[in-house]
Formats: C-alpha cells, structure tokens, sequence
C-alpha cells in the first residue's frame, strides 16, 4: 500500500511579520507532485516547512514518518533551495565530494550525479565560472547524492532551455519511479502538465490539489493557466 | 560531533583558501610584513621593538583571523549553502570545529614565520622558548577564529561582519597593554581589561620576552584557550537549524 511521504497539518508559518502559510493542510504521496503558485504565494516557505530549516509558529509537519527536521530524516532528504547554495571558488566535482563525504556515501555516487544532470563535461570547471542553468544543475546533483527518498527541489528549472528542462523532468519521474517522491515547485505554469501531481498554491493557500488532468476538467479549462485563473475568480478572496 | 564531516569542512575550508590567492598571501605574508615595518620604525630608537614587538606577534594574527573568520562564515549563511549543510548530518560543532581547524592550521603556518622572521631576520630578543611564542601565537589566531565564528552569528552581511572589527577589536588592543601597562590603568579600565581574552594573549607574549620561566606563560594560554572554547560553544548555541 502507498503510504504518504509528507504530512502537513494546521500548519502557520509567519514571515517578516506576516502570516505567510496558516493552517495549512496538505499530504503528499509517492511520485512526481508540483507545487504551482505566483511569486511570493509561500511555495518556499512551505518547502523549507517541509525540510525543516523553516522556523514554524504553529502545526505539524511530518516526513517519513518522523517529525520534520529530525535527525533521521537528514540524510533522506535531498534539498535543492532557491539559491544555488554550492561554492562557487570550488569546481564541480569538488563541491559533490564535499557533499558527499558530509552524507557518507562513496566517490561513485559523485559520478552518478554528475551524469544525471549532464554535467560530465564540466565536471572540472569552476562553479564560478559556470553559466546560471549549468550551476543550478550542480546544485541539482548535489540534493541527488545518496539517492535520498524525499527530493525537495525550490525551482530548480528556472532559467534552463527547453531541452534541458525536458531531460531534467525525465529525471524527476526516473527517481520517483524508483520509489521515491519528487516534491518540485515553479512558478512557470507549462511545467505543470508535467506532474503526477498538481498542487496550486495562492497567498499561502493550496486551492487544488489533484491530478493536472482531474484539475483541468474540473475548472473546465484546456490549459493549467486558465484552470488556475478560474479557481481564483471562484475562491473567497 | 562526526569525525568524518569534521574533518570534510575542514579539508573543503583549506581546498577553498588554496584557491585563493590574494586571501592566502594576506593570512601568510602580511604579518611578515608588518612586523617588518615595525622593526623599520623602531629601527633607531632603541629597544622599543623587543619591548612591543611580541604584543603585535599575538595582535596580528588575532586581527587577521577574525576578519577572514567572520567574512567567511557569513558568505556560508548568505549563499545558502549553510541551510543546506544544517539540513544535512551536519552537527553545528562539525560545523564550526571544522571552520576552527582550517584556520588553526593556517594561523599554525602564520604564526611560524611571523615568528621566524621576528626572532631570525628582524632579531628581536626572547628569553622564553621560542616554539612556545610560537603556541601563544597560534592559540590567539584561533581566538580571533572563534570570535569570529561567534559574531558572524550577529551580521546579516558581510559589511555587518566587517563592523564588529572596530566593535569587539579594537577595545582588545587599546586594553591589552601595549599601549599603557595594565596595572597602571584606571582602576576601572584595569578591571575590563582583566575580563579581555586579548589581555592574557598579550601577557603570556610579553613574559616570554623577559623571562624564561614557562608558568605564567601556560597560564595565560589556558584563559585564553578557554576564551576559544567558549567562543565555539556559544557560536554552535546561536547556530539555528531552522530560521524565520
Ligand atoms: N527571510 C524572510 N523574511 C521575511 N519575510 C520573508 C522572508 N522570505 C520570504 N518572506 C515573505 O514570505 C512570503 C512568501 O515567500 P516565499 O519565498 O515562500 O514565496 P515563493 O512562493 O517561494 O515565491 P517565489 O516564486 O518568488 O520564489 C513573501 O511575501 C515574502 O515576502
Ligand atoms: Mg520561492
């Protein structure tokens, strides 16, 4: 039986003053979900909830069945933030053996990861010196290190160009078929179609969450976008 | 605490710092340097430069170790590669003990040849053993290493980090004793610089040069390598997992 990765109840997150997520409930499954919303409608927030690097006010936020955050889960979760977050003065395959030897896992896996991203042929280069796209990939490698059961990756096809991004959801539904589950968020609404999972977040809250075909044919709507439109108009402001 | 990912951050602090250059030569050369200057300065006005010249041989590499410390770390919190790592089996002492034994290796190599060039090139005198000026000498850089582990906690950007030089500093220095001897300081003033770790830095440099009696000596280095260990602890206390 499929039991859920993420289990998030009455979760409040206050950023800055202001209430950011509140009482947020959600539960995420196996396979590839998208977290779909506009700037600033809390997806990181809530992604950060989810690893446990976000400070929370109140809820619960459960991930494999342990408490957010906790030690056991550090080494199951891979994270990809916002920001690339590696060492630019350090190349490719230095930044991955750092990581590494921090997650314990051996010199192979760097090779593994370089390859998925497709990032053999920089593997030398200078993590500085690489273009936006190529950087947000080591970043990408990196959260795959040690085949991790939860990946949580903030954007991570912002900036690249078709082909990549093409490969890179490729991926996304390799890993989740291998059994683990992919939470990705974007704010680019063509990605959504490429989901098993669609959730739509606006100003903190998810206002659907189900298949991308179950959501269309709900708002009877043809593309993502439009459905997104029409349950805004229908939701309470 | 794991050895293993300890000793990953240190080994990933000094691939870092093998990379760059200008920072490399600041930390190794520019003691040299300066020591030079001073002894140049003091050149024909007797033996001031044995009198101050050990109190800059513990001042100097405190001064430059802070800065690059806390530089250092604050770029791991902005670039977000410290939230990964916390969220990672990171321990925040694997963190911060790893980032102390990196720039203790590196104040190792300052200290030595600033020493070696004071004591072999520049002559300046020392009754004490000279590998214990050379201890004193790296146990202040690691000083100045965990304090700025510690305050790089309170700087939201780099220039934040940069302010507290003047702040936590300078204070140290005017009150160490170089400038005034500390028993000749207002009472009050005698009393804070009693409490600063730079005043038993400078002390236990200061006895080496006129007395070859070890006892003091390890006594100042004890208060000053507990001034380190609380350094550390309280910068894993304000290290956060999660933050707002
Ligand atoms: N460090 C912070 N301190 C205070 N408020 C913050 C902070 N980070 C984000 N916020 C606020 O929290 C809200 C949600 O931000 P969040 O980063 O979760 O949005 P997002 O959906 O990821 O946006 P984007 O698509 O632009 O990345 C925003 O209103 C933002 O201003
Ligand atoms: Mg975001």
């Amino acid at each position: 039986m499929m039991k859920s990765t993420v289990e998030v109840s009455g979760l409040t997150v206050v950023r800055g003053g202001r209430p950011v997520l509140t009482g947020l409930d959600l539960v995420i499954g196996k396979g590839v979900t998208g977290l779909l919303g506009p700037s600033g409608c809390g997806k990181s927030t809530l992604l950060r909830s989810i690893v446990g690097v976000q400070r929370v006010d109140s809820g619960t936020v459960s991930v494999l069945g342990e408490p957010a955050g906790s030690a056991p889960l550090r080494d199951r979760i891979g994270y990809v933030t916002q920001d690339s977050s590696v060492y630019l003065d350090l190349s490719v395959t230095e930044n991955l053996r750092f990581f590494a030897r921090v997650l314990g896992v051996g010199a192979d896996e760097v090779d593994r990861a370089v390859e998925a991203v497709d990032l053999t042929s920089h593997r030398d280069a200078l993590a500085g010196n690489l273009s936006g796209g190529q950087l947000s990939r080591v970043s990408l490698a990196v959260a795959l290190l040690g085949k991790p059961d939860l990946l949580v990756l903030d954007e991570p096809t912002v900036g690249l160009d078709p082909v990549l991004r093409r490969d890179l959801w490729e991926l996304f539904h390799r890993i989740a078929d291998a059994g683990a589950t992919v939470l990705v968020s974007s704010h680019v609404m063509d990605e959504a179609e490429r989901c098993d999972r669609l959730l739509l977040m606006r100003e903190g809250r998810i206002i659907a969450d189900d298949t991308p075909a179950a959501i269309k044919a709900a708002a009877g709507a043809d593309d993502i976008e439009t459905a997104f439109l029409a349950l805004v108009e229908a939701s309470p402001a | 605490m794991n050895p293993r990912i300890t000793m990953a951050v240190t080994g990933r602090v000094l691939s870092q710092l093998r990379r760059d250059h200008r920072t490399l030569a600041m930390l190794l050369v520019l003691p040299c340097l300066l020591m030079t200057l001073l002894w140049w300065m003091y050149n024909d006005s007797g033996p001031i430069f044995d009198r101050i010249g050990p109190a800059l041989l513990a001042i100097f590499p405190f001064i430059v170790m802070f800065l690059v410390t806390s530089v250092t770390t604050l770029r791991e919190r902005s670039s977000g590669t410290l939230e990964r790592l916390l969220a990672m089996p990171m321990g925040k002492l694997d963190f911060l003990v790893g980032y102390a034994v990196a720039f203790g290796v590196v104040a190792a190599l300052q200290s030595v040849l600033a020493v070696g060039v004071s004591v072999g090139l520049l002559g300046l005198e020392i009754v004490g053993h000279v590998w214990l000026l050379t201890l004193v000498a790296v146990v202040d850089a690691t000083l100045g290493t965990a304090l700025g582990l510690f305050v790089s906690a309170f700087a939201r950007t780099e220039f934040q980090a940069v302010q507290f030089m003047p702040a936590i500093v300078v204070p140290q220095i005017l009150l160490c004793g170089l400038l005034v001897p500390r028993d000749s300081m207002p009472d009050v003033l005698g009393a804070i610089s009693d409490v600063l770790p730079l005043s038993y830095a400078v002390d236990a440099m200061t006895h080496l040069t006129v007395s070859s009696s070890a006892g003091e000596v390890w006594g100042d280095l004890v208060v000053v390598a507990a001034f380190v260990l609380a350094g550390l602890a309280l910068g894993a206390a304000t290290l956060r997992r999660r933050t707002a």
